[in-house]
């Protein structure tokens, strides 16, 4: 290993200029003689557009246009992924106009764009705007929804979008007909909105003189982008249409999706013949930003006399909001049901899932997108049947775990996980924990009046997303392989085009290690390009911890393709065969003599090209690799989160979390440490702090920073995080992936803590949020069984 | 329009601005100095902390002409030269910042907590962060980042 290589714990490259205020965010760029856009937005969750009257908004001081839905005659958002009904029945895919046309569907749709010299202009002649409303019931609450009524879309009966299954349930239900043990469990994943920091912004414009149109946004897929709005909405061209994504100040998920803010601003920058800008508010972002999880769920597990499992079945109602958001539709079913199995031999697992429209704000991946959800049902039913059982949480996992040498294994559904140990990250964790100390401290905080818990959680996801051939086979209407490009310069410096995007994930600094380690280069000799349609060839983006997985792979295939040219190049200019020239360190050698070429002379060479024979040998030296991968890949791991209750006030405090992940190999163990951190933190997050509440009129009444409690750096611990690693089968790397594993991994071990802390009260359930004032009722309920039943 | 005159970074500047002008709207807008960043409308998350006199404010609540004949600090300002402030050294050592969004107001209000307080404990810390919000770190290597400048500043 060198100090710049695969494994090294490198300082980010891209560190210095964020630390200095010269990062380069959508909203810092500023276009000659751009333009000011303002969304005006339906105050109602759900109403019929009766009058939208724009004159005096056009006449208002400062005003450049203003647009509305009947302006923008372009296409409809589309969605990206199709799943059908367990009928065979495509899911309902309702039109999505970037402005509303007639009716809206949530509080936030789109109604107007005003575009004026300045933001304050525009703002104040939004005002202006005359719009009459037909309030319409809101459609909120998923059961509700599917009893019909009201209809978020006509053509959507029961408002369902789809009524999907896996397994079989005549099967499952045989199963369950032999058991010693049903454990059953009623789940709600609570809604989070993603809240990246970086607001949403986009900044559409076009050149006359060449017809292009650009648009800066802040994507984490710069590309899909491009082929979403300019084939779909606007019918632009691709090679008419560039898309810049720069520097983006975070995502998780939220940043994926096409917006209709994306559209207006690139199709009415040509309508005012100059540049237009749209930075969302945090406000908006709360309103418009995909929200994520917002899953009902009843399930039940069936066990025989010893614990082990022996069949799964699970009923789960899906949350689409009020339109198809990108991805939408594939969270619930292939990203949920398929990890269902989680790190268990369960032979027969059955899962319905129904997808629902309702008058909130669309819902779709956010960090973990469904196997967040899959881990946290199982992890609390499984902790409920070994309570139910008198079985140990460690010891109803062991029973269950697949075995270490049992890999490949084909799960019963639809997954083949390639390999793990989760014995390996159960013991490791048991030990950061200290668990075998967890009997002393409870003791401790009982004498202190304090209530003590300890929760587990052990999980596996899916991620590397994704083979195209498989999820082709499950609807997704794009490939999802990746692309790099190395380009080798003259004097041997190395820029590297990759489709893959860093939101904060350090990319610049984890390829660049990729170059290093393959290539012997020194970093300040590599340079990692992004995020911009004009530059790389083709991106699917980041999302699904896909980037080393997936990008980093397409990188070592084109760095594969650079060491395979130089090697001709080499044997020509030392009149060696090709098969003896030898790449090592940085230098070619033919094998057995001390003839050699350093990397940065072959590069010479390609750009100079005196006397190579052309008939055999291109001039220059730039690979291009397009890589799919064979299978998903399976991070797992066990997280164990230690709680201290105070149950005179129910507040609980973290008083340790420790994560012992698999990701595959570690690139940067020093990045592979902070994204485990800032997944625990949205996991906890979620657990104890974060959930969106919408009154009966679908008023988000947690719209806020003021309102949507966001974990603060007082509200969490510092946290224990390691490693133990088995290398991804199918990989030339052997990664896995670690963006998303601490949000799927977290949110179970806090809420089973608690639980366990409130267990000898008689307490069995919590929900999350777990906030102090729902523990303390729960506290309250257990003292007084009669009045709570 | 009012005349606003300040001393930003070190350079006097003068401009000439709408009365209802923010202080980070004349910093990202008129100066282009746009790495202090709006992240919220609420005056929570702190992305935008500079320092005004030598305390760290947030420069979404205060008027531009509120800083008149002040002397504002703000991220790009804080290094010297190419040599950066043992914070910023800090935060880059420690992995204390992912996606940079929040980072340049959490840096100001670090240093801000070590200008008061040279040794602060981890409680101490995290009950300063209080006003600055990060979605990425988890604020473990926020918090390591400045204890590790507490032994340098």
């Amino acid at each position: 290993m060198t100090d710049t290589g695969i494994g090294a714990s490198v300082k980010r490259v891209e560190d210095a200029r964020f630390l200095t205020g010269r990062g380069s965010y959508t909203d810092d760029l500023e276009q000659p003689n751009q333009t000011y856009a303002y969304i005006l937005r339906s105050p109602h969750a759900h109403a019929a557009i009766t009058k939208l009257d724009v004159s005096a908004a056009k006449a208002a001081p400062g005003v450049v246009a203003v647009f509305t839905g009947e302006d923008m005659q372009v296409g409809s958002i589309p969605c990206g992924w199709q799943v059908n009904s367990k009928d065979g029945e495509p899911m309902k895919e309702p039109e999505h106009p970037p402005l509303a046309k007639g009716k809206v569907r949530y509080v936030g749709d789109q109604i107007a764009v005003v575009i004026a010299e300045s933001l304050a202009e525009a703002k104040a002649a939004a005002e202006a705007i005359e719009v009459d409303y037909d309030i319409q019931p809101a459609v909120v609450d998923m059961n509700k929804a599917l009893a019909g009524g009201t209809l978020v879309h006509d053509d959507a009966p029961n408002n369902l979008c789809y009524d999907w299954e896996i397994g079989d349930a005549a099967e499952v239900d045989a199963a369950f007909a032999n058991a010693h043990h049903i454990s059953k469990i009623d789940i709600v994943n609570n809604r989070v909105v993603p809240n990246a920091m970086e607001p949403r912004a986009a900044v559409g414009a076009y050149d006359k003189a060449s017809g292009e149109y650009t648009l800066y946004t802040t994507s984490q897929n710069p590309h899909v982008i491009r082929l979403l709005m300019g084939a779909f909405v606007l019918q632009i061209p691709e090679h008419k249409l560039r898309v810049v994504a720069p520097d983006v100040g975070g995502g998780f998920g939220s940043k994926i999706y096409h917006y209709a803010e994306e559209a207006i601003v690139t199709w009415a920058a040509p309508k005012v013949g100059r540049p237009v800008k749209w930075t969302a508010e945090r406000t908006e972002s709360f309103l418009t930003d995909a929200h994520g999880r917002d899953h009902i769920t009843h399930a039940e597990l069936a066990l025989d006399e010893n614990g082990k499992f022996l069949g799964l079945k699970v009923d789960t109602i899906a949350n689409m909001g009020g339109y198809l958001s990108t991805f939408a539709p594939c969270v619930p079913t292939y990203l949920y049901a398929t990890l269902l199995a989680g790190v268990y031999t369960t032979p027969l697992i059955h899962a319905n899932v129904r997808a629902v429209f309702t008058n909130t704000t669309p819902v779709d991946a956010y960090r973990g997108a469904g196997r967040p959800e899959a881990a946290y049902l199982l992890e609390r039913l499984v902790d409920r049947a070994a309570r139910e059982m008198g079985i140990a949480q460690d010891e109803i996992r062991k029973r269950n775990f697949i075995p270490s040498d049992a890999f490949p294994y084909q799960t019963p559904v639809a997954l083949q996980y390639d390999s793990g140990d989760y014995m390996a990250t159960l013991e490791k964790a048991q030990g950061m924990a200290d668990v075998a100390g967890f009997p002393a401290r409870k003791a401790a905080s009982e004498a202190k009046g304090k209530l003590r818990g300890l929760g587990y959680s052990t999980y596996v996801e899916a991620c590397g997303i994704a083979p195209s051939a498989v999820v082709g086979s499950l609807g997704a209407r794009a490939g999802l392989f990746e692309s790099a490009n190395v380009r080798v310069n003259p004097t041997g410096s190395v820029t590297v085009f990759t489709g893959s995007h860093s939101h904060g994930q350090g990319h610049e600094t984890t390829f660049a290690q990729l170059v290093s380690d393959t290539l012997g280069l020194p970093l300040d000799q590599i340079e990692i390009s992004h995020g911009d349609t004009n530059k790389v060839a083709f991106g699917m983006g980041t999302y699904g911890s896909r980037s080393l997985a997936v990008g980093g792979e397409a990188l070592m295939k084109a760095m594969n393709k650079v060491i395979d040219k130089s090697k001709k190049i080499a044997a020509h200019v030392l009149e060696a065969a090709e098969a003896d020239i030898e790449f090592k360190d940085g230098k070619f050698t033919v094998s057995g003599t001390d003839k050699e070429m350093a990397f940065g002379e072959v590069a010479l060479t390609a750009y100079v090209p005196h006397n190579f024979p052309h008939e055999t040998l291109e001039p220059g030296l730039e690979e291009q690799a397009f890589y799919d991968p064979m299978n998903f890949t399976y991070p797992g791991g066990c997280h164990i989160v230690e709680v201290e209750i105070d149950p005179d006030t129910g507040v609980t405090t973290i008083e340790k979390v420790s994560a012992c992940d698999d990701v595959g190999r570690v690139i940067n163990p020093m990045i592979v440490a902070g994204q485990t951190h800032g997944g625990l933190a949205q996991g906890i997050g979620q657990a104890m702090l974060e959930g969106c509440v919408y009154d009966d009129d679908g008023q988000l009444i947690t719209g806020s920073y003021m309102d949507y409690t966001m974990p603060r750096a007082d509200d969490l611990p510092s946290f224990d995080t390691d490693t133990a690693v088995t290398l991804c089968a199918h990989n030339s790397l052997g990664v896995k992936g670690v963006g998303e594993t601490g949000a799927i991994g977290s949110p179970p071990a806090v809420i089973n803590a608690i639980v366990d802390a409130l267990s000898g009260l008689g307490v069995t359930d919590m929900t999350m949020p777990a906030t102090p004032e729902k523990v303390w009722q729960a506290i309250q309920d257990a003292k007084m069984p009669m009045a709570a039943e | 329009m009012p005349t606003v005159s300040m001393t930003v970074n070190g350079q006097a500047v003068t401009g000439d601005i709408e009365a209802r002008t923010l202080l980070v709207e004349y910093l990202r807008e008129n100066l282009r100095l746009t790495g202090t960043h709006v992240g919220c409308d609420t005056s929570q998350c702190g992305a935008c902390v500079v320092h005004v006199d030598g305390k760290s404010v947030k420069a979404c609540t205060m008027l531009a002409a509120q800083a008149e004949g002040s002397d504002v600090l703000t991220i790009e300002g804080l290094a010297d030269g190419d040599d950066l402030h043992p914070m910023q050294e800090a935060f880059r050592n420690n992995h204390g910042l992912q996606c940079g969004f929040c980072t340049p107001g959490m840096v100001m209000s670090a240093v801000d907590l070590l200008n008061h307080n040279k040794n602060p404990s981890e409680g101490e810390i995290r009950e300063w962060l209080e006003g600055n919000i990060c979605r990425c770190t988890g604020y473990h290597n926020i918090v390591k980042s400045i204890q590790e400048a507490a032994t340098k500043m």
